[in-house]
This record gives C-alpha cells, structure tokens and sequence, in this order.
C-alpha cells in the first residue's frame, strides 16, 4: 500500500511572515487526521496549499491520482489541478456559502458537481442529487428550494453532499462543525463518521475544538506560529502530550 | 501475546517549571493467550499508566510492548489503529461516544469498522445488549443520557462486540449490580476460554480472584522501588 497523500517540506511565506514552515507528512487510504491550533497557527494555510487554493513557496504534495499514480500536486498545470478538485478531491468550507452556490437549487448545486465530471442524462443526474441529500438527511420535497432558505446546519449538509457526490478519495475540511449548534454539530459529526468509513475516505480536517477531533481523527497535527510542534495518535496526542503548547491547549478545555 | 520489556515512562510538565515526574521504571510483563493478569497496587502506583502505555496513548520513554506481532513502543500511529482494531480491545471506565448515535450502533461501530455486514454486526450488538440486560427500549437511544451502571455495560457490550485475541480491562466490574457483575465474568471467562490474552484492573477482589490466573504488583516498577526493596 502507498500513502494517498505525501507532504515534504511544505512551506508558504506571506512577506516575512511564515504562513507554514517545513510541514511533512503521509496520509493513508481511510485516513483521517486532524490539524490542530490556535488562530493564526496556519493551519487553514496549510490546509489551503495542500488542497491547491495556495500556492506554497517550497515543499512537494505527492498525491496517489486514481488516473495516473503519483503526482506532485503543486508542479502539476492549473487545469489537472482544477479537474483533481472537481474528482479525487473534496473541500467542505466553514461557511457553506463559500462551498454552494445560493441562487441554485439544493439539487442543482448537488447535481451541479456530477456534470462538471461529464454526467448528462438529467434524470440520472436528478436520482443521483436526491440520494445524496437522503444520504445527509435532507427531505426530498426541499430539492428545488434554494440553499439560502435552509438552516446553517442543513446548509453544511448540502455541502458535504455537493462534494461527495463524485465520490473522491480525500476530503479537505476547514472547520466543518465551526459556527454550528451543539446538537446540529453532534448529528454533522455522525454523519462524517459514517460517511468515512462506509465510503473508505481520507480526510483532513482543521479545527480548533478538540472535542471534535478526538471523536473524528485518527491522528493529529498540532501547530503553533506555523510549524507542527508535535504530531501522533489523537487520543496519544491529547491525553499525553509532549509539548509544551500542546500541554496548555488541553489544559486550557472547559471540562462540561 | 503480550510482552512487556524493561518500560520506563515519565511526565515533563513544561508548563509548570518543566518538572520531570518519573512514573514507572523497569516494567515487565508477559501475558499468555488464554490466560488473565490482574495489575494490582496501591492508587496512584501506575495500573492505568501502564495500561493506556500498552493501548498507546501514553508514551513510552523507553522499552518494549509486544503485543501480537507489534511493538507499540515504537510502532507507527496507523500500525496501532489497525492493531486497535483487530487485535486488541480496550474496555475503558468512560463511555465516549458522538453523541446522539443510537446504543445499538455504538456496540456494533467495532465490528463494522472491520467490515463485518452490518445486520450481522447488528444481531452480535442486540445479542450483547440483551445479555448485559440493557432494555431493549434504549437501543435506538444515545448511551450519553444513560446512569453510570447502563453505561458501563454499553462500554463492556462494544468492548466484547469483536473477538479480540488481547484485551485491556479497566475495572469492568465497578458499579454493577451482582446480575450483571455475573455477566461480565462470564463474558471474562469465555474470552479467555478462546484464548484472549486479558490484562484487568479489579478492585473487586472477588472478581479478580476468579477471572485472574496471576497478579502483578506495579509497586515494583515505580521508579525507586527497586533500591528501596
């Protein structure tokens, strides 16, 4: 078996400023790891050079294509990347507006995704859409409605939808539970578990609620000031840490 | 099944004047397939320091944890969680669940995680609810809302769920009734029967002197104990 997903070396400089610095790592098939911090650690810049939407100043993405084997992400021209965006790669915003297109119906933004890879027969289209929404519970007589009629939650759920819909092999998610209610992060979270495991993905999700990682990652990257300071197990990570900011960071979680 | 050689473990507190607290020095530990080590020792002496060491979410510093064909010393992180989820099965004093999953799914997640079908994986989970007489009422129901007692038995239930050849148990007696504390060593008793290889904590020393052909006192690894002894 080889790694789905091989970082070295990765680094992006805003200016003086480092965004990340020298961030290596594998990624496994069903995978899922998650990146750790404090605001203006960089994690979301990382997170955004590995998906594509950054372009790093240093450091290799090697990415195991499921059309051509392994290819260095960040050398690679704009359309393949563009096209791996649209198939073996998924991106799940923190803000379902910047994932879904508002003026378009839940369906459409759903089936939307499907044609980008060359689907045309409407009513497979339309079948496939209204699975999807069943499959992240959303009721079928909503999929003409329009997305900015929908709670946040439901919101988020269209979006996971919208970016699984073409089955890819690694999901890239910025705060997926961010800015929700408890109960509605709780079922969001259920929902992404059976999800990785019934469908084999690999994710990488940046967060800063711990709670959520530890129920959702694997493994576990911590940050700090743009290098990871310390990475493992997730529950190794959380319940022995090593560093000292890794130290303060989960001694700093409210006990509920 | 389980071999542990010359462990040493210790915690740095960099955030309190990066004091260096030793812990365990010197642990070793074999367990056969089929056979039961209870860990005793006073509170505090190291039991579940150097079970969560063997589950590898505590460090070791140096030495080796043999479990199966894997040393989790110095084994990869995606090494251990396919070792969680084959070879050994970790029955905790917490429940920690998403909430809002239904009990039912919660003692089957282990087997479907290993791709067992899931009316199959689902049959196994009812069947265990059953027996460790959680009312069938509170299947389709989150375990998070459940007493303390109905907890640990959901926690016993997933950790029983898959036939694992190496367990950990953390007190899986405490706050049962007899009934149910019946059950659970039952559930101990045909573990070991199929060979598992079972390390315990018990503080019920009935229990532990049932289920546990030895016991090994983690006093003697405590850092010191040897010179003083």
């Amino acid at each position: 078996m080889t790694p789905l997903l091989q970082v070295r070396g990765l680094t992006k400089r805003y200016g003086a400023r480092i965004g990340c610095a020298d961030v290596s790592f594998d990624l496994w098939p069903g995978e899922v790891m998650g990146i750790v911090g404090e605001s203006g650690s960089g994690k979301s810049t990382l997170l955004n050079c590995l998906a594509g939407h950054l372009a790093p100043d240093a450091g290799r993405v090697i990415f195991d294509t499921r059309a051509d084997g392994s290819r260095d992400t960040v050398t690679m021209p704009e359309p393949e990347r563009r096209m791996l965006g649209r198939t073996d790669w998924a991106f799940v915003h923190q803000n379902p507006r910047d994932g879904l297109r508002m003026g378009v119906s839940a369906g459409g933004n759903v089936g939307e995704r499907l044609m980008a890879v060359g689907a045309r027969n409407y009513g497979g289209i339309r079948a496939t859409a209204l699975d999807w929404l069943g499959r992240v519970e959303i009721a079928a007589d909503r999929v003409d409605d329009r997305p900015s009629s929908f709670s946040g939650g439901m919101q988020q759920r269209l979006q996971i939808a919208r970016n699984l819909v073409t089955g890819p092999r690694l999901v890239f998610m910025d705060e997926p539970t961010g800015g929700l209610d408890v109960s509605v992060q709780a079922r969001l979270l259920d929902l992404l578990r059976g999800l990785v495991r019934r469908m084999g993905l690999s994710a990488i999700i940046v967060t800063h609620d711990l709670a959520v990682v530890r129920l959702l990652a694997d493994r576990l990257m911590v940050m700090k000031s743009g290098l990871v300071v310390e990475s493992g197990l997730t529950d190794q990570v959380l319940d022995d840490p090593q560093h000292a900011y890794t130290q303060l960071l989960v001694s700093s979680v409210l006990q509920v | 099944m389980i071999e542990i050689r010359d462990l040493h473990k210790a915690f740095t507190l960099h955030n309190q004047g990066s004091a260096v607290i030793p812990v365990m020095a010197g642990a070793h530990l074999t367990v056969a397939p089929g056979e039961c080590v209870a860990l005793v020792g006073a509170s505090g002496a190291g039991k579940s320091t150097l079970m969560r060491m063997i589950w590898g979410n505590y460090l070791a510093q140096s030495g080796s944890i043999r479990v199966g064909t894997l040393d989790v010393a110095k084994a990869e992180p995606r090494e251990i969680l396919a070792l969680r989820r084959e070879v050994l099965g970790y029955v905790s004093q917490f429940l920690r669940v998403v909430p809002r999953v239904p009990t039912v799914d919660v003692v089957a997640e282990p087997l479907l995680t290993l791709g067992v079908n899931p009316a199959v994986a689902r049959a196994r989970a009812e069947a265990l609810l059953t027996r460790l007489a959680i009312p069938e009422r509170l299947w389709s129901l989150s375990p998070t809302t459940f007493s303390g007692g109905e907890q640990q038995r959901v926690n016993i239930a997933r950790g029983f769920a898959h036939d694992y050849p190496a367990m950990l148990l953390d007190e899986p007696t405490a706050s049962l009734d007899a009934k149910n504390r019946e059950t659970v060593l039952s559930l101990i008793e045909e573990a070991k029967a199929r060979g598992a290889a079972i390390i315990g904590i018990f503080h019920d020393e009935a229990a532990r002197a049932r289920v546990a052909d030895r016991e090994v006192n983690v006093s003697l690894f405590t850092p010191g104990a040897g010179e003083a002894a």
